[in-house]
């Protein structure tokens, strides 16, 4: 199930910020984090994140569960750094057979694990926490994205719920015209694919009669839009994107005085 | 408020051989109402997109001139208005109120007149809701009286609508034709396209039927073009008043069961119901949106696992499977034994023509390559093919898509067949087809199960009808 709805709160102090706001704190605070290959950054990164989480009216339940695919993803990492690393220097912690556990094998792993959570995780935050039209609006005012782009992709987005529908009646309309793939894994792969073809070309249509809908409507034919619904990048937005600047810089501080610092490039 | 002047226009697409509208001279006064008429294929939709500016010049090739005040209809877009058949492609925005301004905007209208001029639209359409609702919680029929706030709310001088209730059920269809009736502004020109005739009189003042070779073929108030054309418009395939079709029931009483469903049902879609189908005998499925019928006949077609309840096949039609429920056959199995003909036909088509199309079923059952070409001729023929034998199925027209996707169900011989809306938006011709093909195949012991919404198919076949209910209400039961 593809979900799509914001889950906060709507009245969390932070949920309410300008989307573009929202955005530019989530971007500023991770490209601080991918300097460094270090997992101290990283850790702190993600106690500030989690910290925060409650002002923007997100629970932590429902941030595990939205979540849940990139904490496997980590987990299965996280396995198989430990297994297959090619650099086994530094104290040994576990031999067991051909695997030899090793700080430089775990500090690499970790640093890569918590990097891509700290990464994930704002960005995880944000959409929670977003209706997707007033990030389109924010974008369009705020950010000075084109309208042609903003209002195109969110009208594409709407019809995305509709494309696993349409799969499951494709799927069906199959069978009953009797085929189906039984036990063999290429006949498999050719009814994916034939099922895949079909939505893409439905996808199409759709796609064109609602350009045409839209075309009727006036969208993009020249005239200067007008907005119905103001979205407004005040100082409390600006304030959010500064924190998040500080903070990341907190976080590589910290890991730079206690000298694990291993900078991405040098 | 604004007229419309057309002067021997034309127009074909880039790359076709044949103009898809051609020579039509035709003058619509300021505030006139009209219904558009014609075959399939005569060209009212390309007409409408022309008189709407959505014919790129680049697109096609022109021929004569079309004007609207006096204007190229591409200059004078802020003057139209058009509602599109299918609800779903036409709603930009998650909130319906949002939809309705989306047009607003693009025409740059100041935003402090925005929102008043929405509820002002969604009052006039008779929207029941706040605007706030979620788009895609409306049923077609809300979404379709949507759409047409968006567009009343521009304020246009010409409203064009093409065919705005074909994909809607009997109720959605008549709460969007109230909605155009009350909403227009008494000096607003209409040009509505429309197969349904009867339903959509009460809206014109005014018939133009296109021929389909080219120009006008009747022009006047409804009743004198249908007193002389009548006849010759109902044979082309338009639904002309009072040209009833005579009914086709069973002339023997009904046979054996072939599938039995018990307190079958799929929560929340379908709740849990009885039914027998039998041989010889057409049952009609019939009930309000949301009541499950698209879903009991997934159930019944083999083609879900039901969520309550059992499906049965009698011996006869399970054959070697007997002993397991229809939904854990194999699909070549199924084919044979259960045909399901889907609401969108395109949803079904797998293969790259049309003779191929109609020849898959019976090479996956197994079938010799002599019988299968033997198979696929008489369809083609049967069901008026045969000249689109190497057309590609995603190019055909709404009805031939139809009768193709029937004559694919067909083509394995099932003892059953089970249909979900075959009649949707078919003309007069196709669909009077249809109720004679299934009323063959009852009449030769075959078992005929049609969910429909369409109350003249279900008097011209039906022997036997299952009303739904939507879940909350207490289930079907079969008398």
């Amino acid at each position: 199930m593809i979900d799509l709805e914001p889950v906060a709160t709507p009245g969390a102090p932070l949920a309410r910020r300008n989307p573009v706001a929202k955005l530019a704190a989530a971007m500023v605070f991770t490209i601080v984090l991918v300097a460094t290959l270090d997992p101290v950054a990283p850790a702190i990164a993600i106690a500030v994140e989690l910290a925060v989480l409650p002002l923007f009216g997100v629970r932590y339940r429902v941030l595990a569960r939205r979540a849940w695919p990139l904490l496997a993803a980590a987990g299965g990492i996280l396995v198989t750094l430990v297994l297959f690393a090619a650099d086994r220097s530094g104290r040994v912690f576990v031999e067991a057979g051909p695997v030899v556990v090793t700080e430089g094998v775990l500090v690499t792993a970790l640093g890569l694990v918590l990097r891509m959570l700290a990464v994930a995780l704002p960005g995880i935050i944000v959409f929670a926490t977003t209706d997707p039209t007033d990030l389109a609006d924010a974008l369009i005012q705020n950010a000075k994205a084109p309208a042609r782009f903003a209002i195109g992709a969110l009208a594409a987005f709407r019809l995305v719920p509709l494309l696993e529908q349409e799969w499951r009646m494709i799927s069906m309309a199959r069978r009953a015209r009797g085929v189906d793939a039984g036990r063999n894994p290429i006949a498999k792969l050719r009814l994916f694919a034939s099922i895949a073809f079909t939505l893409l070309v439905g996808a199409i249509r759709r796609g064109t009669r609602l350009a045409v809908a839209m075309d009727a409507r006036g969208f993009d034919a020249g005239t200067p839009r007008t907005v119905a619904r103001r979205q407004r990048f005040t100082r409390a937005d600006a304030l959010l994107v500064v924190t998040a600047a500080l903070l990341a810089a907190a976080a590589l501080t910290t890991s730079i005085l206690l000298g694990t610092f291993r900078p991405l490039i040098g | 408020m604004s007229g419309v002047v057309l002067r021997g226009f034309g127009w074909r697409h880039g790359g076709r051989r044949r103009w898809a509208v051609r020579g039509v001279d035709l003058r619509v006064e300021s505030g006139e109402r009209v219904l558009l008429l014609g075959a399939s294929g005569a060209g009212k939709s390309t007409l409408l997109a022309a008189l709407a500016g959505l014919l790129p010049e680049d697109s096609g090739e022109q021929e004569g001139t079309v004007e609207i005040d006096g204007l190229d209809p591409r200059k004078a877009r802020e003057r139209v208005g058009v509602l599109f058949q299918d609800p779903e492609t036409q709603l930009v925005m998650a909130r319906s109120g949002d939809d309705v301004a989306f047009g607003l905007e693009n025409r740059g209208v100041p935003a402090e007149e925005i929102w008043p001029r929405v509820d002002e639209a969604l009052r006039r359409v008779g929207f029941p809701y706040h605007r706030d609702r979620p788009t895609a919680a409306l049923s077609g029929g809300e979404q379709q009286r949507l759409a047409l706030a968006g567009t009343l709310a521009l304020r246009p001088g010409l409203l064009l609508l093409d065919e705005p209730t074909a994909n809607l059920d009997p109720t959605g269809a008549t709460l969007v034709r109230r909605a155009v009736a009350d909403a227009l502004d008494a000096d607003t020109t209409l040009i509505l396209v429309e197969h349904r005739v009867a339903e959509a009189l009460p809206l014109v003042d005014r018939v133009v039927v296109l021929e389909p070779g080219g120009g006008v073929r009747a022009d006047g108030p409804p009743e004198a073009v249908f007193a002389a054309h009548g006849e010759a418009l109902a044979a082309a395939g338009v639904w002309v008043p009072g040209h009833t079709v005579p009914p086709r029931h069973a002339g023997t009483p009904a046979g054996d069961v072939l599938l039995t469903a018990d307190r079958l049902g799929l929560p929340p879609r379908l709740a849990p119901t009885d039914l027998r189908v039998r041989t010889g005998e057409a049952l009609a499925v019939l009930g309000p949106n949301g009541a499950g019928k698209s879903t009991l006949a997934l159930l019944l077609g083999g083609l879900t696992r039901p969520g309550t309840g059992t499906v049965t096949a009698s011996a006869d039609l399970a054959g070697r499977d007997a002993r397991t429920p229809p939904h854990r056959w194999r699909a070549p199995a199924l084919a044979g034994r259960i045909g399901s003909v889907f609401q969108d036909p395109e949803h079904q088509f797998v293969t790259a023509t049309v003779r191929d199309e109609l020849a898959l079923g019976p090479r996956r059952t197994g079938r010799s390559e002599a019988e299968t070409t033997a198979t696929v001729d008489a369809l083609l023929e049967r069901l008026r093919l045969d000249r689109l034998a190497g057309a590609n199925p995603y190019t055909l027209s709404g009805g031939e898509a139809r009768r193709l996707s029937v004559a694919t169900a067909l083509a394995t011989a099932p003892r059953l067949l089970i249909c979900d809306e075959p009649t949707f938006g078919q003309d007069r011709r196709t669909w009077r087809e249809l109720v004679d093909l299934l009323a063959e195949l009852r009449d030769a012991g075959h078992g005929v199960v049609t969910v429909t919404h369409d109350a003249d198919f279900v008097a011209a076949l039906a022997d036997r009808t299952l009303t739904l209910h939507r879940p909350a209400d207490p289930g079907g039961v079969d008398p």
